[in-house]
């Protein structure tokens, strides 16, 4: 497998601030790759510098074994780039903004409607983008990054502000397109999104990666405790306490919970006593691991 | 060209969509040509008025002989009280008023209005000097030719109105056609995105350029063919064909402008605040509204400085005022000069995004 980006000693200042300072990475063909972190983190600079539409200051950057930087015609027709849900022609419908999409690649009209096929957007040909919905928009942004068939993929915050099922509905597509062999570079804030989407993720915060991995690996390193819910009243806090390996018990009147490092020795012991009424068990999640990486400070 | 077709048609489609856009740039403009077409455009001298007092043997025989020529420009009244008719004289209902004893005519007026005044006596001097020449019997000395009517230099209200609203709409589609797309390509990401594809930039101002040259030869086809219907009687000169560059060369100018506007302006609102501004000033300094040969002389020199001056005056040249091709000439290079000047200013002003 070769790889399609490579990212070595990346960094880049304005002024006084280093947004990214010296950032190495490489993504796999055929990999989905996700960068998170914070507002203000630099995942928004790096990626406009492996996009081509920053320069650098210094390290190196290729994409698909060419510089992306300057600006590379060669290079272009094989990377496609998902912009803010606004990024439309005005007044233009569905099918409109497909096809000139399409024609600034030479993307035959048929092949760029059959594209609303992909995206659940066959019945909205003849809408204009002003009367889509956030997920629909959302949807023909993907879309329209996609219309040309690139190899490499770049998402930003594809699924903000739309609700459930669409979520889930575009995490659908996402899948599709990777299984097609495509690369896709993803940035986000939903933890989730991330760690039911991207085979790695790196984590970033003040311009450098923090952590970079498969998601569940960097959970698992963690080595956060688990914790075991149950119905208020099955056990009483003391009786909890007493269970081999809990580590720390509380009860809010809904719910007594258990944390643990060792879930299995507590899970069997309450077994034993008939007391898994309600049970739910957590894990940390990516979420967690991020918290605990880049801080609770509210950030700009 | 890749992708210069398909931009252009994206905002063709985006311009016949968008209401407002036509509204201001096509049918505002053509509403108050329709209006100043049907105050103004017919403004003629009306016909004298004059008394008969009594009986004018004279002027009933010139009636006579030359009946309807001289019904064009005198309408005679008969008056037989003679106190009667000169107090409608006094009070200006008609402009003068002619009497006849024995040989001597008489011809009474107001000064009220000296121009009617001044005609009344010619008329009638003209008619006592031709039955002169019909009593002597003898050919008059002197024979005047037919009528050779030359070109009017003052101007009937259409020739002008015309090109002065045509001005005025192409200019403002212009700017907000140019302004408006780079401010909203810019801020949606559409500007970002078109450079992640790999059509070359020019093709993009390219497309945008063509498109507006388009919509200004629409506007200046449905100007002139609405000026042209007899209510308004606008009548084309030989040479209005050269009316087109004039047009072309204007606009290119005003896009440039507009694309200065744009990529200064933070927002769509600021742009069309600051073209709004510049708009209104720009139409009554350049001529638009009326004609800067009569205007005071502080006002013609600041008029050298707006660039519609230009504009109008090329297309009032060769379409209203009947001059040959070559009197567009100066203002076509006034104009292409702007666009040289603003693309070079807007070019390095221009923003690829907002950050």
């Amino acid at each position: 497998m070769s790889q399609t980006i490579v990212v070595d000693g990346l960094t880049k200042s304005y002024g006084d601030l280093r947004a990214v300072d010296g950032v190495s990475f490489a993504v796999e063909e055929g990999e989905f790759f996700g960068i998170l972190g914070p507002n203000g983190a630099g995942k928004t600079t790096i990626l406009e510098i492996i996009e081509g539409l920053r320069e650098a200051d210094g390290g190196e950057v290729s994409v698909l074994g060419l510089p992306p930087w300057p600006r590379n015609p060669a290079l272009l027709p094989r990377i496609g780039v998902q912009l803010q849900s606004s990024s439309f022609f005005e007044r233009l419908t569905t099918r409109e903004q497909l096809r000139t999409f399409g024609s600034l690649y030479g993307v035959p009209a048929t092949k760029a409607d059959a594209m609303m096929e992909v995206v659940g957007l066959a019945d909205k040909a003849d809408v204009q983008v002003e009367r889509l919905s956030g997920g629909q928009a959302q949807r023909l942004s993907i879309a329209c990054a996609l219309v040309h068939e690139p190899e490499l993929v770049f998402l930003d915050e594809p699924s903000a502000a739309l609700d459930p099922q669409a979520r889930r509905n575009l995490w659908d597509v996402l899948r599709g397109i990777n299984t097609e062999g495509r690369t896709i570079v993803l940035t986000t804030h939903y933890m989730d999104e991330a760690e039911i989407l991207c085979d790695r993720v790196a984590i970033m915060d003040g311009g450098k990666i923090l952590q970079m991995g498969p998601p569940a690996t960097l959970v698992r390193d963690l080595d956060a405790p688990v914790r075991i819910s149950i119905a208020s009243g099955t056990l009483t806090e003391a009786q909890a306490r007493e269970l081999p390996g809990a580590a720390e018990v509380s009860d809010d009147g809904i719910s007594l919970v258990i944390q643990t490092r060792d879930p299995s020795t507590v899970v069997s012991a309450m077994a034993r006593m008939e007391a898994l009424d309600g049970v739910q068990i957590h894990g940390a999640t990516l979420e967690d691991l991020f918290l605990t990486l880049t801080g609770r400070a509210y950030r700009a | 060209m890749s992708g210069f077709k398909s931009l252009s048609w994206a905002m063709y489609l985006g311009f016949r969509r968008d209401g407002r856009a036509m509204f201001f740039s096509l049918l505002f403009p053509l509403m108050f040509l329709v209006l100043f077409g049907t105050l103004f455009g017919h403004a003629t001298t009306a016909k004298v008025k004059v008394i008969e007092i009594g009986s004018v043997p004279v002027l009933d025989q010139a009636v006579r002989q030359g009946g309807a020529d001289l019904a064009k420009v005198l309408t005679i009244t008969r008056y037989a009280d003679r106190s009667a008719a000169l107090a409608k004289v006094g009070k200006g209902d008609q402009d003068g008023a002619v009497e006849q004893l024995g040989d001597t005519v008489t011809v009474h007026y107001s000064a009220a209005d000296r121009v009617k005044a001044g005609t009344v006596q010619s008329i009638v001097g003209s008619i006592v000097e031709s039955a002169n020449v019909a009593t002597s019997g003898r050919p008059p000395t002197f024979t005047l030719a037919a009528p050779v009517q030359v070109e009017d230099s003052s101007l009937k209200a259409i020739q002008f109105i015309t090109p002065g609203m045509l001005g005025w709409a192409l200019s403002s589609a212009a700017m907000f056609g140019a302004a408006q797309t780079l401010v909203s390509w810019r801020t949606k990401g559409i500007l970002r995105r078109l450079r992640l594809s790999p059509v070359p930039i020019r093709n993009v101002f390219a497309a945008r350029v063509t498109v507006s040259l388009g919509v200004a030869l629409v506007q200046t086809a449905v100007f002139l063919f609405v000026a042209q219907l007899p209510m308004f009687g606008l009548k084309l000169s030989g040479s209005w064909w050269m009316s087109i560059p004039v047009v072309l060369a204007g606009v290119m100018a005003f896009l440039s402008i507009g694309m200065v506007i744009g990529a200064w302006a933070k927002t769509q609102d600021s742009a069309q605040t600051v073209i709004q501004m510049v708009i209104f000033p720009m139409v009554f300094l350049g001529g638009s509204f009326f004609p800067l040969d009569n205007a005071p002389q502080w006002l013609q020199t600041v008029s050298y400085l707006v660039p519609l001056r230009y504009l109008n005056e090329g297309m009032l040249n060769v379409m209203g005022r009947g001059l040959g091709p070559a009197s567009a000439l100066p203002q076509i290079g006034v104009l292409l000069a702007i666009t040289l000047v603003a693309s070079l200013v807007g070019i390095r002003l221009f923003r690829w995004d907002d950050s």
